[in-house]
């Protein structure tokens, strides 16, 4: 076991590295002067030439990735020139917002996603199933920051029960509960598309393995359908899952851009549509790798867990 | 005569046979026409009259929904938001399906490439795609519109460029099917060119696969792309799409709901109908789904409610079946695979039943204890006595309570019958724990005592290893185990060597007899080897297509086999130094059967 954990975690190295160059390639693909895109109005020849200089990009390609890379490792994702301050005080400080906001919603999505389809599989062609079904293609098929403002119209505007926005009350709050009450909005509506996916998914994979043989011989043996159902079906059918709720992570992480933004949470996608008009270079290139490192890590676990669930995949 | 009605219909072709089962799927076809009607709508706009969607009216300003002139109320610049709307759908629906488009072609051209070269192009390609696909989703467009800067066209590349790899890893995969097959080996023969195999040969056949690629991906890329001018970083002002009119009408969610809401409510309508054809395609598409195969067996075998119950004919008999008819549903017909089946077994006595695959043995079997599977399975008459008992009366959970404690199973794929991910000292602890309430040491202790019993070396150690890591002969054990955990009164074996090594079987039938000797059981034992029966059983019946056509003691079945299909059955019977004329009996054996649902 331990084993594996290592073996995947040395995978997961040129993968990051990966990542970096890509990012580092599109920044490179900026069109024009990316000085000129930086100082606008204020694109001097001499302003020109250090900023050039500031930000090396008067050297080789090869070579810009090579220091800039040198320095992300040593932690150093340069300097937000809007902001004024290190990228990566700025990307960590709006990273845990967006933790808590993905991780409450990846947690909601999983559970209503799992029992919705496990439900849906078992009830299959009944009422629960068609009206299971229903709700997941309206989910999915649903623009989540338009879902959003319909919740804040709704909840916040209409009956009044809960804050439109923000991650804390302005005035007194700050603790635990205010922060859950700020987060029911922004975590459901954010939770929806992917606990969508989940459940067509669980449907999907329960009819799946309730015909397999194994199933067939858990009734043989006399165990009430309950058990069959969860004991013996479901277990098999989340080995498939767990990777799937892996990858809604990353769709989790991505939909966050929008609901940060339509419900003023201090988070990073917010940051980043921010720094994207503002044109501040390093603080996108900063904050996508770092959201895009978290999600390779989110797929990591998810794949420990798959192999903790399923004895065939750890050897 | 069935022959005859294939020859002289016409075959039509299978084009319009797809589109009939599309327009088949209710749910597809209203996705069809409400995606025909934006079509018409959008066809429309430059002709209807509408005032201008840019033209600006202070005074006018956030009028609310059905204001006389404008149908659909004005938004903070006073600009009728019906005119917006349908011009925003239009662009929104254009920049969509072009992202798809460049999608669908760069990336199957991607994924053809990567799967008809192989080897280093494969694996350099590929590695590209994972590393697109270790991106969150939208964070990767995010960072290409931050690059290009933001604009409709540059959205555009960018929500195309992150679908790319859905569509090269799908294409690339079934290309590698395609890419060793004979008429690809054939074209390449012939000397035909590789761009020219790829056109003509691989190309067809992946594009089902592009299809359904396309048609599940288009929703999400209109959906992004209105996310994106939702961000502000799409269309630009004025220019209206769905998304920009939604984002700009944020602001005016307090007081005027209706800006954002409406645009919203079209872009639900365009992507919901949108995912409503591509599944619609998708089943078509995909043969595995489109009989309805996946349709999830209950956890008792559907019984006909107007059934024929036949008194039980062997009084006395551990288990009696009268008059057994169970079937398929297939679309409306019901396919039979067990005709009229009548056997019993005797307390302490073997029965074997035999007959070649798709005779109806198994469905017999698993019809006992209603473990056949429906749907599509039903048992439209007759009666299973167990004691006097008829298994096919008894309420649900009183079958599932009969299940294991009075009737056990022995299945014949031992890999497959047990769960993967349970190790097989604790699926025999459920077998008991099932039936009798005792503590959890004492149901540890009995199964290990089990595992002993049926000749496992080391029980206690292997209790704790999971099925893939334990021998067939090995596994099988684990099965009989499992079967004897409540002391049945019968135990039904369905073909419980046939998966195993000649000197495994041998094993494993010394120990069911043994067993079942020592513990006085009946056992009905299912197979299609007359040299297990005249090893084990004390009578055989023999079945074929559903029927039994003879029953006797095995010694007088072998010794004066009655009806011809038997005789075929016992020279199957390989001896050592038959030769060729073992062939040449075997080959005898089937004149023109017709293939039969097992």
């Amino acid at each position: 076991m331990p084993a594996y954990i290592v073996k995947r975690l040395i995978a997961v190295v040129p993968v990051l590295f990966g990542l970096s160059i890509i990012v580092f390639l599109v920044m490179a693909l900026i069109p024009g002067d990316t000085a000129t895109a930086i100082l606008g109005a204020y694109a001097t020849p001499e302003n020109v030439e250090r900023i050039n200089r500031d930000l090396g990009l008067d050297k080789p390609l090869v070579q810009q990735y090579l220091i800039w890379i040198g320095n992300v490792v040593h932690g150093d994702f340069g300097r937000s020139f809007a902001l004024n301050r290190p990228v990566l005080d700025e990307v960590l400080e709006r990273f845990q917002a967006t933790l808590v906001l993905a991780g409450v919603s990846l947690v909601l999505c999983s559970v209503i996603g799992l029992l919705a389809g496990v439900v849906s599989a078992v009830r299959q062609f009944g009422w629960a199933d068609r009206a299971i079904t229903f709700f997941v293609l309206a989910g999915i098929s649903m623009p989540s920051f338009w879902l959003g403002l319909l919740l804040i119209y709704l909840f916040a505007v209409h009956w009044r029960i809960l804050p439109a926005s923000g991650m804390y009350a302005v005035y007194g709050g700050g603790d635990l509960k205010d922060l859950l009450i700020h987060l029911i909005l922004p975590a459901t509506t954010l939770a929806v598309v992917a606990a969508g996916v989940i459940a067509r998914l669980t449907r999907g994979a329960m009819l799946e393995v309730l015909r397999q043989d194994y199933v067939r011989t858990a009734r043989a043996k006399g165990l009430p359908e309950r058990r069959v159902i969860y004991c013996h079906a479901f277990r098999a059918a989340l080995v498939s899952i767990i990777p799937v709720i892996g990858i809604q992570a990353g769709f989790v992480l991505g939909g966050a851009v929008y609901i940060e933004t339509v419900f003023q949470w201090p988070g990073i996608g917010a940051m980043l549509v921010k720094a994207i008009s503002t044109r501040d270079i390093l603080l996108v290139q900063g904050g996508v790798l770092v959201v895009a490192a978290s999600y390779v890590l989110f797929n990591l676990v998810a794949d420990v867990l798959q192999s903790m669930l399923d004895p065939r995949i750890r050897t | 005569m069935s022959a005859l009605a294939e020859t002289s219909a016409p075959k039509a072709p299978r084009r319009i046979t797809s589109w009939r089962l599309l327009l088949n799927n209710r749910l597809a076809t209203a996705g069809l026409v409400l995606l025909g009607l934006v079509a018409l709508m959008i066809v429309l706009v430059p002709i209807l009259p509408l005032p201008d969607p840019d033209a600006t009216a202070p005074a006018d300003r956030l009028k609310p929904l059905l204001t006389a002139g404008h149908l659909l109320g004005t938004d903070q610049l006073g600009r009728d938001i019906l005119s917006r709307l349908l011009w925003g759908t239009r662009v929104s629906v254009a920049v969509g399906f072009a992202a798809t488009l460049i999608a669908a072609f760069v990336g199957s051209a991607i994924g053809i490439m990567a799967g008809y070269a192989g080897g280093r192009t494969d694996n350099a390609m590929m590695r590209g795609i994972d590393m697109l696909m270790a991106f969150p989703y939208i964070l990767l467009a995010l960072a290409i519109v931050a690059a290009l800067g933001p604009g409709l066209m540059n959205a555009l590349y960018a929500i195309a460029v992150v679908n790319i790899p859905f569509f090269a890893r799908n294409v690339r995969g079934v290309t590698l099917g395609y890419v060793h097959r004979e008429f690809v080996d054939a074209a390449r023969l012939s000397g035909k060119g590789n761009l020219s195999i790829v056109l003509t040969e691989i190309l067809p056949n992946v594009l089902p696969v592009i299809v359904i690629t396309m048609s599940t991906t288009a929703g999400w890329m209109i959906l992004e792309t209105a996310g994106l001018s939702f961000l502000g970083l799409g269309a630009q002002p004025p220019q209206a799409d769905l998304g920009s009119m939604l984002g700009e009408g944020r602001a005016q969610l307090f007081t005027a709901p209706h800006v954002s809401i409406v645009p919203g409510v079209m872009i639900f309508l365009i992507v919901i109908s949108l995912n409503l054809l591509g599944d619609g395609i998708r089943d078509v598409l995909d043969p595995r789904l489109r009989s309805g195969a996946l349709a999830r067996p209950g956890p008792v075998t559907e019984v006909a409610s107007g059934r024929a119950v036949p008194a039980n004919a062997a009084a006395g008999a551990a288990l009696s079946i009268v008059g057994l008819e169970t079937g398929f549903r297939r679309g409306s017909e019901i396919v039979p695979a067990v005709r009229g089946v009548s056997l019993h077994v005797k307390p302490g006595e073997c029965l074997g039943l035999i007959g070649e695959s798709g005779s109806g043995k198994s469905v017999t079997a698993l019809s006992i204890m209603g473990l056949v599977a429906s749907p599509p399975g039903l048992i439209r008459n007759g009666a299973v006595y167990l004691g006097n008992e008829d298994v096919l009366a008894m309420p649900e959970t009183r079958l599932i309570a009969n299940r294991g404690s009075r009737v056990a199973y022995v299945f014949q794929d031992p890999l497959t019958t047990l769960h993967p991910m349970y190790p097989v000292g604790r699926q025999v602890e459920e077998a008991i724990a099932a039936h009798q309430s005792i503590s959890a040491a004492a149901c540890r202790e009995r199964a290990v005592g089990l595992l002993n019993k049926v000749g496992i070396p080391e029980a206690r150690e292997r209790a704790k290893h999971y099925p893939h890591q334990l021998s067939g002969g090995q596994r099988q054990r684990v099965g009989i185990a499992m079967a004897l955990a409540n002391d049945p009164e019968v135990i039904i074996a369905d073909e419980p060597t046939t998966a195993l090594d000649v000197t495994v079987q041998a094993r494993i039938l010394e120990l069911l007899r043994d067993l079942q000797r020592e513990r006085g059981m009946a056992l009905l034992f299912i197979t299609h080897d007359f040299g297990v029966v005249s090893e084990i059983c004390d009578r055989v019946a023999v079945m074929k297509d559903g029927e039994i056509v003879e029953t006797g003691e095995t010694r007088e079945v072998l010794a004066n086999p009655q009806h011809a299909y038997t005789k075929r059955l016992i020279a199957c019977v390989p001896e050592l130094g038959m030769g060729e004329h073992f062939l040449k009996g075997v080959a005898g054996l089937f004149p023109g059967r017709k293939e039969q649902p097992s």
